[in-house]
């Protein structure tokens, strides 16, 4: 997709949010829509079972309004982390800007956590996009949960980040470190412009 | 746990303590008749005394007469050793003895109290033996508490011994739920499952892994804070500004606006990668004005060939060099235009009275073409030098084109009727786009005794629009009729007035003086240098054409060369005989002459009559 056309004046962002089942993406992408004023947002479109486990994707439009004589939209697009839905995060990650993985903090978690990541590897490899060009970000979530449940972020990181990438820790039921993350992920997204190309 | 809201309502029940629950259910539903005594024993913290408590509660709403004692292991001993040291033991047994129910939890606590434990035995066997039920409960078996008493363990033995174990996971998912739904707590599904998996000791580690989360959820919810996105959108516009708007930008910008216009933008592209910020205006202004070149090449190779549109070397400015060999290529057809001869030289071109004008206008075409006489149309008999004087245009248009190093001219040097019959077999073939592109790529188009376009009617019709088109293009015409346009029949009135719209001059035949020295020229060239005598002799009579004056010097000379003696007057006559020419000049020259003004560079009405559809001219 493109990011950016010139010719429209149009900046358009496509953010998904990657992680294993149950890590918290639709968690946050409720709490920017709850953050998001109604004039700015679209409707979430979200399409889960019975259990709130999202089995197909979520889509959040938001209008960020004319920057710079860009009209600025960001769509933002949840996975689904269940293993056997793998058709369904290829095709949503296909075209995407920027990725924030949301990784789940818990101890328990970790193997999973490994796994959404190489899983996510290997769907950006298949799209033909290279893992280390393409903008993204972690999210260390639910780390309000005690600490003897979840992992320290050194820990997660050393499993997780080894390519050094900004980290956000969250607790995105309540909002805390979703924001720092967007923001994240949309300068890294908006900044690759330039990046590829040297600083303007 | 809070006893005082114990219930087997709210008890858990799992596989680890369903038979204690169901005797203690039992025991508080028919006290003394089932399982008398009944000892519950377990590990500390898996639920006995939440099971005494409930116990207690039941019976108490089922038999609410029933008197309901409960005491702890420790506390007997400290109170039964306190009522023996005051004296006071009688009664203090005595209260215990009345007891409709008697519940002892801890039992272990009597360890090192003998006494307690002897005085413990007789109240349970009392009780036991009147009926009434006694409820025990230690954190191990009897036998292994310490110097048990045997009398009290003999009881306890004829009664019912259960245990509860620690429960499994799913009791202790049930435990957490119940737990949290009691509190007031939310949990994620998973995070419960996460806690039900892990091992407790006991229901207190359970409760106290909890703590925590229900610590963190008691905090106020957050407010919503409008002014987070605000913060986020003023933290996006400075990225914006900074990385999309740079001068990068404004190139993307091109970039994004001409690929969608379908064209190729490497070199913008490439421009994108420099170090240092371009003259992007300028860049992209070059960029603008190539992609217009290439329009116009495009616009021309569809008039040709509709098929070449959309062809790629037209929507790239960098195979500019490319799309205009296509173009030309394409313009030229298959079979160039004729161009001039080379035979015809300007300089040999003899200049008099009768074809002044001519010259002079002819030299003008050449010294700016297409800019003053445009079309040029030379008319006047056959045979005096209008063939000779256009291709002599047309070859110093090549020599001055290719003496500039600009782009080479192309010169199309045609007979009317080669251009008709050319137009027949295009028309034949289905190649009437070439024939017509053949004549529109030149660079000037002559087109030599025009008078035979009269009567072709299709040829008229596309003559008219290859003409319109060179003109429209700024490339010189030059034509050349035996007649005024006006004279031609069955020309076009739109094709005669636009021939009428250039400069229409006449050449005339040759006058005397001209004749003199056209004998004396072709006389030279033959080999013969005859004296002034025989060249005004000859130059006496006029002639219609110079080919009369070329045949004459023609038999001159073989009757010189075979008698092997210079030409001479008599020869002349001899040779020539009356052949004098005979017909008169036509009264052309006497046009010519009575234009002694036009010959003086002044202002030339022609053919005044008819001024409104007519030339006029200003030679200067």
């Amino acid at each position: 997709m493109s990011l950016v056309n010139y010719a429209t004046r149009e900046i358009t962002c496509k953010i998904v949010y990657y992680g294993p089942g149950r890590s918290g993406k639709t968690t946050n992408l409720h709490y920017i829509y709850g953050q998001v004023p109604a004039d700015r947002k679209g409707q979430m479109v979200s399409l889960a079972t019975q259990t709130d486990r999202t089995l197909f994707f979520d889509f959040l439009p938001i209008d960020l309004g004319t920057i710079s004589g860009f009209t600025t939209r960001f769509q933002l697009y949840t996975v689904p982390g269940q293993v056997y839905y793998q058709t369904t995060r290829k095709l949503v990650l296909q075209g995407a800007d920027g990725v924030v993985f949301v990784a789940d903090s818990q101890a328990r978690q970790l193997d999973e956590n490994i796994e959404s990541m190489q899983d996510l590897h290997a769907n950006l490899a298949d799209h033909g996009v290279d893992a280390r060009a393409i903008p993204l970000v972690i999210q260390y979530n639910k780390r309000d949960l005690p600490g003897d449940l979840i992992l320290p972020v050194a820990t997660l990181g050393d499993a997780l980040n080894f390519r050094g990438v900004p980290a956000f820790e969250a607790d995105a039921l309540h909002g805390a470190g979703v924001f720092e993350t967007l923001r994240g992920i949309s300068e890294l997204v908006l900044r690759r412009l330039s990046a590829t190309t040297g600083d303007g | 746990m809070d006893e005082s809201r114990a219930s087997f309502e709210r008890f858990v029940v799992g596989a680890n303590n369903r038979l204690a629950v169901a005797a203690a259910r039992a025991v508080a539903e028919s006290p003394g008749s089932t399982y008398n005594p009944l000892f519950i024993y377990g590990a500390h913290g898996l639920g006995k005394s939440h099971l005494l408590g409930a116990v207690v509660e039941q019976a108490a709403a089922l038999w609410p007469e029933l008197e309901v004692l409960r005491e702890d292991g420790a506390h007997f001993a400290s109170a039964h050793e306190a009522a023996l040291a005051s004296g006071e033991l009688e009664a203090f047994l005595a209260g215990f003895k009345r007891a409709g129910m008697l519940l002892v939890d801890d039992l272990q606590h009597l360890e090192g109290h003998p006494a307690a434990q002897v005085d413990l035995a007789h109240i349970v066997d009392a009780l036991v033996e009147s009926g009434r039920q006694v409820l025990l409960a230690a954190d191990r078996q009897p036998a292994g508490i310490e110097h048990f008493d045997e009398a009290l363990l003999r009881t306890v033995s004829q009664g019912l011994q259960v245990d509860v174990s620690a429960p499994d996971y799913e009791t202790r998912s049930a435990i957490l739920r119940r737990m949290l739904t009691e509190q007031g707590l939310s949990l994620a599904p998973d995070v419960v499952e996460d806690l039900a998996k892990r091992e407790y000791k006991d229901i207190g580690e359970l409760q106290a892994a909890l703590a925590p989360l229900a610590e963190a959820q008691k905090k106020p919810a957050p407010q919503l804070n409008t002014g987070e996105f605000e913060s986020f959108l003023g933290d996006i516009q400075v990225v914006v500004q900074q990385h999309v708007e740079s001068w990068r930008g404004r190139l993307r910008e091109a970039i994004a606006y001409w690929q969608a216009e379908g064209y190729r933008t490497g070199v913008l592209e490439r421009a994108l990668e420099l170090p240092r910020a371009p003259d992007v205006t300028g860049l992209t202004g070059t960029f603008s004005a190539a992609v217009e070149h290439l329009r116009n090449l495009e616009r021309q190779a569809r008039q040709v060939d509709p098929s070449l549109v959309g062809h790629a070397v037209f929507r790239d400015p960098e195979r500019m060099l490319e799309a205009e060999d296509l173009v030309e290529r394409a313009l030229a057809g298959d079979a160039p235009a004729k161009g001039p001869s080379p035979a015809f030289a300007r300089d040999a071109f003899e200049v008099g009275a009768s074809n002044q004008l001519a010259v002079h206008a002819a030299d003008a075409v050449v010294a700016e073409p297409a800019v003053r006489y445009n079309p040029l149309v030379l008319y006047g008999p056959s045979g005096v030098g209008k063939t000779h004087l256009v291709n002599a245009i047309g070859n110093a248009l090549l020599e001055q084109a290719a003496a500039s190093g600009g782009a080479a001219a192309v010169v199309a040097c045609v007979n009317a009727q080669q251009l008709v019959d050319e137009l027949i077999e295009a028309v034949q073939q289905g190649s009437v786009e070439q024939w017509r592109a053949r004549y529109r790529s030149v660079t000037a188009l002559i087109v030599d005794d025009i008078q035979f376009l009269g009567g072709k009617e299709r040829t008229q019709e596309e003559f008219f629009t290859v003409f319109n088109a060179l003109i429209d293009a700024r490339k010189q015409v030059i034509l050349t009729s035996d007649r005024v346009p006006a004279d031609i029949t069955d020309l076009e009135s739109r094709l005669r007035s636009r021939f009428e719209g250039g400069l229409v001059v006449p050449i005339q035949s040759p006058d005397r003086a001209l004749r003199e020295r056209l004998f004396a020229r072709f006389l030279q060239d033959a080999g013969s240098t005859p004296g002034e005598e025989v060249l005004h002799a000859l130059g006496e009579p006029p002639v219609q054409s110079v080919r009369e004056i070329i045949g004459t010097v023609h038999r001159l000379s073989a009757a010189s060369e075979s008698l092997g003696q210079p030409i001479t007057v008599e020869m002349m006559r001899r040779e020539l005989g009356g052949v004098a020419p005979a017909t008169p000049t036509p009264t052309m020259v006497e046009v010519v002459r009575d234009a002694q003004p036009f010959l003086d560079l002044e202002k030339v009405v022609w053919d005044w009559p008819d001024v409104g559809a007519r030339l006029i001219e200003e030679v200067r």
